[in-house]
C-alpha cells in the first residue's frame, strides 16, 4: 500500500497543495487532470527525482520520504521513456538485474520472459533510436518490470503512440496490472482513466479535488471544473452484449436499459458515453435513423451555460442539452412525458 | 542568383584563411629533401625528444583527466556560487601568456618552494624534468579537456541518469554505465586537443625545462644555433607523427566511440 500524505511542493510560479491519496496493491490508480495541473512533478516526488516541501510518502507502513531514489523499489516510465541510447534493447531491460548478481543466463532467461510479456522479443538486439513509439513504450514497460516494483509509475504513457496502438497498448497495462501490479498512471485524457483505473484522483491547480472510481468521478463530479474538464453528462456502466448479426451494432446494458451501440469492440465489461448535446428530444414517437428511441418522464430542468439540461428518466438518468428556444416550443417542463432518440454511431463504448 | 554571389564571395575569403594556414606549412614540406628527412629520423636527440615530447603531453593528458573529467561532471550538474568564477578560472591559461604560465609555474614548482620540496623528498623535482615538462603541457592545455568535458556532460540528459537510478543504480554506476559513455565522444576529443596541444606546448616548457629537451624546444634551439635548414626537418618529422596520431585518434572516436546508436 502506497499512501500520500499531505504532499506539498513549492516553485515560484507553481505549487503542489497538501496533497493526500492512497494506492493499494494492485490498485490501477490514475491522476487525472489537465497540463500544467502538477501531477507529472507528483510522480517524480513519489519516484525520489524531486524532494517535496512537505509531507510523507509511505510504502507498505515504511516512510520513504527521505529514502534515496535507487532504494525506493518503485519504477518510472516517463513520457518520453528515456531508454538508454547506447544500449540495446537486451541491455537496457537487463539493466536493474544486472546490479542484483544475478547469473547471465539468469538474467537472459528473466529478461526474454519480460520482453515476451511487452511482445518486445524481436528487438533485444536494436538500439532505441530505431524503436517506434509504441516499441519504444513497450520496451520501457519491460525495463522497469524488470525491477519487480511495488509500484509502477507512468507518466502519459499513451500520449506519443497513434489510435491502434494505444489500445494495444492499454490492453498490455491491463495485463500488467491485473498480475496484480500495482499502477500510478498520470493522463489528462479521460477515456484512458475510464478505460484502464480503478481508482482516479482529479488534480487541479496543484490540488486533488476528487477522489473515488470511475463512476464517482463522471457521475458525481465534486467541482464545475470535473464537470467541464469531463465534458460528459451521461456515463454509463454496463456490458457489452455480443453482436446478433456482422453490422458492427451491439447492444449495451446498464440498469436494464438496452442501449444500441456502433463499436468494433469485443469486450463485454466497459463504460457507455453518451454526449448530451446529441440526445434529440420530442413530444411524440417519430420514426427516424435513430436506432435508440426512448419514452420517458423529465426529471429535472435547469438552464446551462448553453442553452437547457434536460434530465429524462428513462429507466436511467439522460440528459439532453436543448436551445431556449426549443425547449419553450415543445414546453419542456418538470414531470412531462417526452420521447428521447439518439443514433448508435453518437454513442462511444470504452471498454474497462 | 544573390545567393550565389554571397557564397561566392564568401567562399573566397574562406580560401584566403584556408590558404594561409596550408601555404606555410606544404612550403615548409616542399623544401625538405627525403634525405635530410631520413638523417633526421637517424639523428637519435631527434627522436629521443619526439618521444619525450609525446609521452610526456600523453601521461599529463592521462594523469590531469582523472581530476578534470570528474570536475567537469560537477560543473556541468551542480548550480554553486562562484561557478561563473571557476569556470572563468578554468580558461585563464589559454588567456596568459605561456611563457607567464611557464614563470608562474616555475614560482610554485622550483627546489624552494613547497612542492619542490616535497618532491625532493621522493628523489625528484620539477625544474629540468620529465615531470616539470608534463605539469607545463597539462598547465596550458587543460582548458581544452574540461571544456569538452563539460559541453559533454551538458549534452547527455539528467533524465537518463534519473532513469537508471529509478532502477536502482548507485550514483557511480549510473556515472560509470550512462554518463560517461554517453559524454564519452566529446571527451576523448578533449583529451586529443589536450594532448596535441600539450605537444606543441614551447614557451611554458622553455621556462620550466630546457633539458630534457621537447621538439618544440629543440627546434627553436636548432633554428637559433644552426639556421632554419637545421630546425625544419625536425619540424617536417614531428608535425607527420603527430599528424599520424591525431588522424588515428580522431577516426578512432568517429567510429569505435559512437554511443548514441
Amino acid at each position: 500500500m502506497l499512501e500520500i500524505k499531505n504532499i506539498s511542493k513549492s516553485y515560484p510560479n507553481f505549487c503542489l497543495k497538501d496533497i493526500s491519496f492512497i494506492v493499494e496493491k494492485g490498485d490501477y490508480f490514475v491522476l487525472l487532470g489537465g497540463s500544467g495541473t502538477g501531477k507529472s512533478i507528483l510522480l517524480e516526488i513519489i519516484a525520489g527525482n524531486t524532494k517535496a516541501t512537505d509531507g510523507k510518502i509511505i510504502l507498505n507502513n515504511k516512510d520513504i520520504s527521505s529514502e534515496k531514489i535507487q532504494k525506493r523499489n518503485i519504477a518510472f516510465v516517463y513520457q518520453d521513456q528515456a531508454l538508454f541510447p547506447h544500449l540495446t534493447v537486451f541491455d537496457n531491460i537487463a539493466f536493474s538485474l544486472r546490479q542484483k548478481k544475478i547469473n547471465s543466463s539468469e538474467i537472459k532467461k528473466l529478461v526474454l520472459k519480460l520482453s515476451c510479456t511487452v511482445d518486445v522479443e524481436n528487438l533485444l538486439s536494436r538500439k532505441p533510436g530505431t524503436l517506434s513509439g509504441g516499441e519504444a513504450q513497450r520496451v520501457a514497460l519491460a525495463r522497469a518490470l524488470a525491477t519487480s516494483p511495488e509500484c509502477l509509475l507512468l507518466d502519459e504513457p499513451l500520449s506519443n503512440v497513434d489510435t491502434q496502438l494505444r489500445f494495444e497498448l492499454r490492453g498490455l497495462l491491463r495485463k500488467i496490472n491485473r498480475q496484480g501490479q500495482t499502477i500510478i498512471h498520470v493522463t489528462h485524457d479521460y477515456e484512458e482513466a475510464i478505460s484502464l483505473a480503478n481508482k482516479i484522483a482529479v488534480i487541479e491547480h496543484g490540488s486533488v479535488v476528487q477522489t473515488g472510481t470511475p463512476e464517482d468521478i463522471f457521475l458525481y463530479p465534486k467541482s464545475e471544473f470535473i464537470a467541464n474538464f469531463i465534458g460528459i453528462k451521461n456515463f454509463y456502466k454496463g456490458k457489452l452484449l455480443p453482436s446478433e448479426n456482422d453490422s458492427g451494432l451491439k447492444t449495451f446494458k446498464t440498469s436494464g436499459v438496452l442501449i444500441f451501440v456502433a463499436t468494433e469492440e469485443s469486450k463485454d465489461d466497459g463504460f457507455l458515453l453518451i454526449p448530451a448535446e446529441n440526445v434529440v428530444i420530442s413530444n411524440s414517437f417519430s420514426e427516424n435513423s435513430s436506432r435508440n428511441i426512448f419514452k420517458g418522464k423529465i426529471n429535472d430542468i435547469f438552464p446551462a451555460k448553453i442553452g437547457i439540461e434536460v434530465v429524462v428518466d428513462i429507466g436511467v438518468k439522460i440528459t439532453s442539452i436543448v436551445s431556449k428556444e426549443s425547449a419553450e416550443k415543445l414546453a419542456l417542463e418538470k414531470g412531462k412525458e417526452i420521447w428521447i432518440s439518439f443514433k448508435a454511431l453518437s454513442v462511444k463504448y470504452i471498454a474497462a | 542568383m544573390k545567393n550565389n554571389r554571397l557564397i561566392l564571395a564568401f567562399s573566397i575569403l574562406g580560401g584566403l584563411v584556408l590558404l594561409f594556414i596550408i601555404a606555410p606549412l606544404l612550403g615548409m614540406f616542399l623544401s625538405t629533401s627525403g634525405v635530410e628527412i631520413i638523417e633526421t629520423i637517424k639523428d637519435t636527440e631527434v627522436t629521443n625528444s619526439i618521444w619525450l615530447t609525446i609521452w610526456t603531453s600523453m601521461l599529463g593528458t592521462i594523469i590531469f583527466a582523472l581530476g578534470c573529467i570528474p570536475l567537469a561532471y560537477v560543473i556541468s550538474r551542480k548550480e554553486f556560487i562562484l561557478k561563473r568564477l571557476i569556470v572563468g578560472i578554468i580558461n585563464l591559461p589559454i588567456v596568459i601568456p605561456h611563457s607567464a604560465a611557464g614563470i608562474a609555474l616555475l614560482s610554485v614548482l622550483s627546489r624552494n618552494t613547497i612542492a619542490g620540496r616535497f618532491a625532493e623528498g621522493f628523489g625528484f623535482g620539477f625544474v629540468g624534468t620529465s615531470a616539470g615538462i608534463m605539469l607545463a603541457m597539462a598547465f596550458v592545455s587543460i582548458p581544452y579537456l574540461l571544456t569538452a568535458a563539460i559541453d559533454g556532460f551538458n549534452t547527455v540528459p539528467v533524465k537518463l541518469e534519473k532513469a537508471a537510478m529509478n532502477l536502482g543504480a548507485s550514483p557511480i554506476r549510473t556515472f560509470f554505465s550512462i554518463t560517461l559513455p554517453l559524454a564519452w565522444r566529446p571527451i576523448l576529443s578533449g583529451l586529443i586537443m589536450m594532448w596535441a596541444r600539450g605537444m606543441s606546448e614551447f614557451g611554458a616548457v622553455i621556462i620550466i625545462a630546457y633539458h630534457p629537451m621537447t621538439t618544440p624546444v629543440m627546434i627553436f634551439e636548432r633554428f637559433n644555433s644552426f639556421g632554419l635548414q637545421y630546425a625544419r626537418p625536425v619540424a617536417v618529422l614531428f608535425i607527420v607523427i603527430c599528424l599520424i596520431f591525431f588522424i588515428a585518434l580522431r577516426l578512432f572516436s568517429k567510429n569505435k566511440i559512437d554511443a548514441r546508436n
